[in-house]
């Protein structure tokens, strides 16, 4: 049976004087983190994306307007059901004012309807659908980290351009999967390729044998995956181990940096891919990475956990600015600031709620490139959120539409 | 569908192939499964989390004690037996007259927190384990490319399969065991140790777990659920077999690994579901399974 558990009760009690000027509606700021604890996804959130939370609540100061920020987490389990219900006894019963996180599309889903209904913000750091700031944006959505348009964008465009013209793809069968597949067939048919094939494996198959050579005998140029975790690493292993990385180039279009860490150099050197931070790119990711890996046993963060950080800092800095904690004034302060930090280069919060900020093209060293188990990614390019994201015009988001 | 009737016969024999090496791995965690069932009546849900020890053992005296994959082959399944036997006379034998539910839930708990523990040791991500050298490369048939890993993995498992199935059904030792498991008072009065027989016999389908781990290093990630994700298969395996029958179980396992790979060629989205759909059908028809003896 897994509780919930609360992290910084701790962090609540420090601040016991303190001036009130601000206007919080009860007397603190309460932040949710909804994780996987245990699950498939718990390495690229999980403990991670708590600590990463805490350690920006810890970095402002522990208060805002004088008034204590705490911190609670809880897992979903990766249960849509599971994550609606926390959700809704956290704002109606325990003065929770803000959720980060809530990984899988799928329990996102569920909450930021239940979050936008009752006019709370919810900070989408991990899940991949570009659905919150389209078709079923809020204005309460912030999302992030990255999406499946800015990974087709930055992964499978180069690629088109580069005469890769044929494209099969190993697609992980679900909303995630299918949003991906369908996002990077129409980059691909737009750019001039096609697609040759595609096969809609369950989640958490085991072999991906029979797959690969399936998509060897299209004839493709390049096998996409559409899949992420021990799945994309499993059908990678399988395709170097059928000799098919030979033929064609595999494209793994979602890959965290612990699935790049848990897949052999050998084969997955040389593969590119697209992200929204790497912890080694400079002076300021390496300061705060260091900061976040003394907290966590040396794991390098990943996207979805600095992330989490970097939306917490910019909701608080909003809830500073605007002098209260109330959802329309705290985002409408977060969408008038850049965003501009550690994680964050040329960002800006649109009104969509796509925080759109740089995206990085990186490339999977090879194991003799690799300096330490830590040193995994090549950057290669750096491309501009512009040209990353969908464009707002193009998401259908109705109210941002009628904003303009 | 117009690509449905057009089948490339070549395609075709690559996943009959590909169908048999899974099958062949189903058919050894079967094997394990239908051994401590068949011989013990002992519903061992831990079988999975054992495999996916045997695994991580793998991995483990890799990286940490520089044991090769040849010696892992041999002392994974020794530890992990050994750890199965332990298992035995602590947890399972004091619950061993009880109804069946309560070993069922106790080796499931067991699994759950084996599983627990790795995934907070080594993470959720998964953990990947060299290929042999020995083994790297394969061969180009007509019809596909074989690695030879994976041939590796048919004949070896084969062999397991095929020696222990001619232990327990051909040979004295097999007997004694067949005749303990069904009448151990008498032959307690023969002076035979039957308590002993047990142990040992639960220790071996233990080890065939841990053995499939080291097996399954190479070429799957190693990671704390691969237990939980194929243990259900198996079930339903053993349970088409005829719960208990050694045979079956492997005979099972092999045509349960083709009809998957068939249903990923001609319809992926039900390779997961195809063997449950065969497990109802059989039960309706034969209830005991395939091989099983009607009781």
């Amino acid at each position: 049976m897994k509780l919930m558990f609360k992290t910084a009760a701790a962090t609540a009690l420090i601040a016991a004087a303190g001036m009130a000027h601000g206007n919080l509606s009860d007397d603190k700021v309460k932040i949710g983190v909804l994780t996987d604890m245990g699950g498939v996804y718990s390495d690229i959130t999980g403990q991670g994306s708590v600590e990463a939370v805490q350690m920006a609540v810890d970095d402002f100061g522990g208060e805002v307007l004088g008034k204590p920020i705490e911190v609670v987490g809880a897992d979903t389990q990766l249960k849509p059901d599971i994550g609606s219900t926390i959700a809704r006894q956290w704002i109606e019963s325990e003065q929770v004012d803000v959720i980060n996180g809530a990984v899988a599309s799928s329990v996102t889903g569920a909450v930021t309807k239940l979050m936008s209904d009752a006019g709370k913000i919810t900070l989408i750091a991990a899940p991949a659908s570009h659905a919150f700031t389209t078709k079923g944006c809020s204005p309460y959505n912030a999302h992030w980290s990255y999406d499946v348009v800015s990974l087709a964008n930055g992964t499978v465009k180069p690629m088109v351009e580069a005469g890769k013209n044929r494209w099969f793809f190993i697609t992980a069968d679900y909303g995630f999967g299918h949003s991906l597949e369908s996002v990077a067939t129409g980059v691909i048919e737009a750019n001039g390729g096609e697609v040759v094939g595609a096969v809609r494996a369950p989640l958490a198959t085991t072999d991906f044998s029979s797959y690969i050579l399936q998509a060897q005998a299209s004839g493709a140029d390049v096998i996409a995956l559409a899949n992420t975790g021990s799945d994309m690493v499993n059908a990678l292993k399988t395709a170097a181990e059928f000799g098919v990385t030979e033929m064609a180039e595999v494209a793994g279009l979602l890959v965290f940096t612990p699935n790049a860490q848990a897949l052999d150099p050998a084969i997955a050197g040389g593969m590119k891919l697209t992200t929204g931070f790497y912890w080694d790119m400079d002076d300021q990711t390496r300061e705060w990475s260091k900061r976040y890996m003394a907290r966590m046993d040396g794991t390098i963060p990943s996207m979805a956990q600095a992330g989490a950080y970097s939306s917490t800092m910019h909701y608080l800095k909003a809830v500073e600015a605007a002098g209260t904690d109330e959802s329309d004034a705290v985002m409408a302060k977060m969408k008038e600031t850049p965003v501009e930090d550690f994680f964050s280069r040329n960002g800006y919060l649109r009104m969509d709620g796509r925080m759109v900020h740089d995206m990085l093209q990186v490339r999977i060293k090879t194991a003799a490139e690799r300096s330490n188990p830590n040193d995994i990614f090549e950057i290669e390019k750096v491309i501009k959120g512009e040209d990353a994201f969908l464009k707002l015009e193009d998401g259908g988001c109705e109210f941002a539409l009628n904003h303009q | 569908m117009a690509t449905f009737f057009d089948i490339n016969l070549f395609a075709l024999f690559g996943q009959l192939l590909i169908g048999l090496i899974n099958g062949s791995f189903y058919a050894l965690l079967a094997l394990g499964l239908a051994i401590i069932f068949g011989l013990l009546k002992i519903i061992n849900f831990s079988q999975g989390a054992l495999y996916m020890l045997g695994a991580f053992a793998a991995w483990i005296g890799l990286n940490y004690l520089g044991i090769s994959y040849w010696w892992a082959l041999v002392l994974v399944p020794l530890a992990v037996g050994a750890f199965g036997i332990l298992m035995e006379r602590v947890l399972i034998r004091p619950i061993a007259n009880e109804d069946h539910l309560y070993s069922l839930l106790l080796t499931f708990g067991i699994a759950l927190i084996l599983q627990g523990l790795f995934s907070h040791g080594f993470g959720s991500s998964g953990l990947s384990y060299p290929m042999p050298e020995e083994l790297r490369g394969g061969t180009r048939l007509s019809f596909m490319y074989l690695p030879n890993y994976r041939a590796w993995i048919i004949v070896f498992s084969l062999l397991v399969c095929a020696s222990t199935w001619f232990m327990i059904e051909k040979t004295r030792l097999g007997a004694y065991l067949r005749a303990g498991t069904e009448n151990p008072q008498l032959m307690k009065a023969f002076g035979i140790n039957v308590p002993l027989l047990v142990t040992l016999t639960y220790g071996f389908g233990v080890g065939l777990a841990g053995l499939a781990g080291v097996l399954a290093a190479p070429v799957y990630t190693v990671s704390p659920d691969m237990g939980a994700n194929i243990l259900i298969v198996v079930f339903a395996i053993v349970v088409i077999g005829g719960m208990g029958s050694i045979g079956g179980a492997i005979l099972t396992g092999l045509a349960m690994g083709i009809v998957e790979g068939l249903t990923k060629y001609f319809y992926p989205e039900a390779s997961n579901t195809v063997i449950f759909l065969v497990m109802v059908l059989v039960l309706l028809v034969k209830p005991a399974g395939l091989f099983g003896k009607e009781a």
